[in-house]
């Protein structure tokens, strides 16, 4: 079957290069595109991708999708209630009677793609060509290597020429001349994709009876080289990606950390509840998400941007009133407030199950947020996580600007280092410590909105970053809001890098162990107050 | 009278060894009889589910104990008291699945996880676990040392307070991942389960459920003395110092640290014994132990009861797991509730725990002021 195919290929070729001037589309290979049996499609599609007409496209197009159909000797493009003529172009009116649909199997469908992405690859639209040319570097067939080369004395685009080239190379691989497999395999070596890398891998290898699949011991030295120069880029490509991902978690924990940095760090409440106000917050998402859907659905995308003060305010609502009722009866008696706080962290996951159910709620992410960029040919940055990553930023360059800039930082350092004093000179300090213990609450619950849109929303969301967010906190120093930032990105860079070569639970377990041991070493953390050393 | 004797009877008043006495004859006596000899028609009869219920809660209290010895009497709060235990009972558990023998699934010398995950022998850990005199000594040895090694570095670097809870919070967290590995070798998070016999008996023969009730009985009142002992002499004093005081305690000349590591390490293996007790009675033993939750409910089983009395804790773990077993079946969604605002509330006006209370109502019937803490057991 191939070897026919191949045979007839080559016949085409050979007409088409020694008549130039052939009629545009062939009405004998439409026909047998519309009448012949499987493999007579299968011709007549290589003939039309071998001359390479543009026009031929809308009617392979048309076979792909069921909308090429057969009235006795015409073949016709129905769409909805109007016809073309598929060889002349022109509209056919009023639709032929006795019409019968042309039936494309899954083989024809393939080669159809195929044949397409080759006929589109010299389309005026840059983007069709990228996606034609995209298509090829994955599929492309020996039928198509004559349209590719013509496309590539054309392309000026690099990034299009770039990708017709690896599949020009591709297809060379397979060419029995030493000499063209050998410029294939040069040109793959420039490449950075990870399934160039597989096309070269069995040339180097053994067969299983211990010969060589590649003969020619030049070639298979040139394909060493070419790997290992693709690995090197791929490599580049890991390191990138680990470090964004050690980046990215170190936001997570930064934004989970930052509330309690102010809670515990400078107020010195141990607040346990603090992972159950980032699952508050999530939650208050997930109900201003709803509301969007329910009442705005047009402005949906947008939602984000009602759902973040939302956040805030409803976990700082909540911590404020905690602070209130109970909190501000237990303060110089950590342990016990730490008690306490654990007990309202139960009550709030028994009150978040009774409302909204023990199950997982759904938060969709906006449009703009899905997907990625791709910076390299392995390495794509997902924009949600990019998001993220700039919205802790924003979040701690908002708390510095609030804690050095503002009245209310003013007091909140005050009444920090100095209680006493700063209530002699008319600081107002219990309503100091309720703003304070809000700030540091809601800005759990913008933890909770961020978090809302790269993972599970449940009753136990908090439960899981309790820990992370003391071990950040405790890590960077306490009192220190810049020791949290920098003990958020190392402890995120070092699990994701121990994570890399050990799983991803290993890397949990050593991280708490390596806190343990720091802890034992310089227990005010990395950035420490100087105070008196037996009290330290 | 000797001077043992006398060291022995000075722990409790007259009221105390007697409560005591009539504590230890309903455990081993009452109960035994209620559940073995009395038929199960007759309403005096105590059902297995009781005997199961109260043994669990018996070692739960000593846990509770252990708890108090270190943060009622020195002043430490830990949070991972349920790694210790759940140690123990991991070490008891693997003495355990030994005993199966071949009368698993698989009908292999292994046990059914291990033949799930196509392992051909025994990873080093299960060594002489076969022999129940290595598992007890583990059962001691391994949250002993583990505590000690732990406590060590921990107190010479003088990590205190609240940094001390969440470091020992971070490490049981840290177990748990390691427990939940399958790789681990000690059956992932199914834990071991479906226990046959021990030391050769059936484990769930009624007779076999009472010996293990006995046993726990008898460690929970041994455990009272011996912290009473311990409370009441040189060495508790010296540790209520530390609690109360720890810089003047260092320049009067004590390391401190020492004690704080001998306490440290003591309850740690309490812990350990409670959970080997408490594994065979309820027949299994999984990570989840290890969780934080499980290791902070035990600081307010303590706070209930009341800090600083021995006897505040057992009463504090009898009464919140009495109510938890009856909350989780008589109104399940109600319980984290309920726990959640006896956190809340113990903490806000409950500082001395239900034994506090009591003395508080003793002293203004009687028209006096209260009792500080701590005095109340010697009445109790």
């Amino acid at each position: 079957m191939r070897m026919l195919r191949n045979l007839c290929l080559m016949l085409i070729v050979a007409t088409a290069a020694y008549a130039p001037a052939a009629a545009a589309i062939d009405r004998a290979v439409v026909e047998k595109l519309a009448f012949g049996d499987t493999s007579e499609k299968l011709e007549a599609i290589a003939v039309l991708v071998t001359e390479g007409d543009p026009r031929a496209a809308p009617v392979l197009a048309a076979l792909a999708d069921g909308e090429l159909q057969t009235a006795e000797k015409r073949v016709l493009i129905v769409k909805g209630d109007r016809a073309t003529d598929a060889v002349t172009g022109e509209a056919v009116a009023p639709l032929p009677a006795g019409r019968e649909d042309v039936v494309a199997n899954n083989r024809l469908r393939r080669e159809i793609g195929s044949a397409l992405a080759a006929l589109r690859v010299r389309a005026p639209d840059r983007d069709v060509r990228l996606a034609a040319a995209r298509e090829l570097s994955d599929s492309a067939d020996e039928a198509m290597l004559p349209l590719i080369r013509k496309a590539l004395e054309l392309e000026k685009d690099a990034e299009i020429r770039s990708l017709l080239e690896m599949a020009q190379a591709t297809l060379q691989l397979r060419s029995p001349d030493r000499v063209t497999r050998l410029d294939a395999i040069r040109t793959l070596g420039q490449s950075s994709n990870p399934s160039m890398k597989t096309l070269l891998l069995p040339i180097v290898s053994k067969k299983p009876d211990g010969a060589f699949a590649e003969p020619d011991e030049a070639v298979r030295a040139e394909a060493h080289n070419s790997l290992k120069a693709i690995e090197g880029r791929l490599e580049w490509g890991e390191r990138f990606g680990l470090l964004f991902a050690g980046v990215s978690l170190g936001s997570i924990l930064l934004l989970a950390a930052l509330g309690l940095a102010i809670t515990y760090g400078l107020m010195g409440v141990i607040n346990m509840a603090h992972g159950e106000l980032i699952m508050v917050g999530a939650y208050a998402t997930y109900v201003v998400q709803n509301l969007f859907r329910a009442y705005a659905p047009d402005v949906f995308d947008w939602y984000l941007a009602c759902a973040v003060p939302a956040a805030f305010a409803v976990s700082a609502a909540v911590g404020m009133v905690l602070e209130r009722t109970v909190i501000r009866w237990l303060y110089g008696r950590p342990l016990e407030t730490l008690l306490a706080t654990w007990g309202i962290s139960l009550v709030l996951i028994q009150a978040v199950r009774t409302i909204f159910g023990a199950q997982n709620v759904q938060v969709e992410n906006p449009a703009f947020m899905s997907g990625g960029i791709q910076v390299l040919s392995n390495l794509v940055l997902p924009w949600n996580r990019i998001v993220i990553v700039i919205f802790a930023a924003a979040v701690v360059t908002g708390i510095w600007l609030l804690l050095t800039r503002t009245r209310l930082g003013l007091f909140v350092r005050g009444v920090t280092q100095n209680r006493a004093m700063a209530s002699c000179v008319g600081v107002p300090t219990s309503r100091v410590d309720t703003w304070a213990f809000g700030l540091g609450s809601g800005i759990a619950g913008l933890a909770g909105c961020a978090l809302s849109q790269i993972g599970n929303v449940g009753p136990d969301l908090g439960q899981g970053y309790i820990v992370d967010s003391f071990m950040v906190v405790v890590f960077g120093g306490v009192g220190q809001l810049a020791g949290t930032i920098y003990a958020a990105l190392v402890l995120g860079m070092v699990n994701k890098f121990i994570e890399s070569w050990s799983g991803a639970v290993i890397a949990k377990i050593a991280v708490l162990v390596f806190i343990i041991f720091f802890i034992q070493r310089r227990p005010q953390g990395m950035f420490a107050l100087r105070g008196r050393a037996v009290e330290a | 009278m000797g001077p043992l004797t006398s060291t022995f009877t000075r722990l409790y008043g007259t009221k105390g060894w007697l409560a005591l006495g009539v504590f230890a004859v309903v455990l081993l006596v009452v109960i035994p009889l209620l559940n073995l000899a009395v038929p199960e028609t007759s309403p005096y009869h105590v059902s297995t589910y009781w005997v199961t219920l109260i043994g669990k809660i018996m070692c739960y209290a000593i846990v509770a104990l252990a708890m108090d010895l270190i943060w009622g009497y020195c002043g430490i709060l830990s949070l991972g008291h349920g790694l210790f235990f759940a140690l123990g009972g991991y070490a008891m558990g693997m003495y355990l699945m030994r005993q199966i023998g071949r009368e698993g699934q698989y009908q292999s010398d292994l046990p059914d996880f291990m033949v799930f995950l196509d392992w051909k022998e025994f990873p080093w850990q299960w060594w002489g676990t076969d022999h129940f005199l290595w598992a007890a000594f583990l059962v001691v040895a391994v949250p002993g040392l583990l505590a000690f090694v732990f406590g060590y570095f921990a107190f010479r670097s003088r990590v205190k307070g609240v940094y001390f809870s969440i470091i020992t919070q971070a490490l049981t967290f840290a177990a748990m991942l390691l427990f939940f590995r399958n790789d681990t070798g000690f059956g992932g998070n199914n834990g071991f389960t479906d226990f046959k016999r021990i030391l050769g008996f059936p484990i769930t023969t009624p007779e076999t459920r009472m010996a293990l009730f006995a046993l726990t009985g008898i460690v929970l009142i041994v455990a009272l003395l011996v912290g009473r002992w311990l409370v009441t002499s040189k060495f508790g004093r010296v540790l209520a110092a530390i609690r109360d005081a720890e810089p003047r305690v260092m320049f009067c000349g004590y390391d401190t640290v020492h004690y704080k590591l001998a306490i440290w390490t003591f309850s740690a293996v309490l812990c350990g014994i409670a959970g080997a007790l408490y594994v065979p009675q309820v027949g299994i033993i999984n990570p989840s132990e290890m969780s934080p939750a499980n290791s902070i409910e035990i600081a307010i089983w303590v706070a209930i009861g009341g800090r600083g009395t021995l006897v505040g804790a057992v009463a504090g773990a009898g009464l919140v797991n009495g109510a938890k077993s009856y909350f989780t079946q008589a109104f399940p969604e109600y319980w984290l509730f309920f726990l959640g605002l006896l956190f809340i509330l113990v903490t806000l006006f409950l500082p001395n725990g239900v034994v506090g209370l009591a003395a508080k109502l003793r002293a203004m019937l009687a028209g006096r002021r209260p009792a500080p803490a701590g005095v109340a057991e010697e009445t109790a």
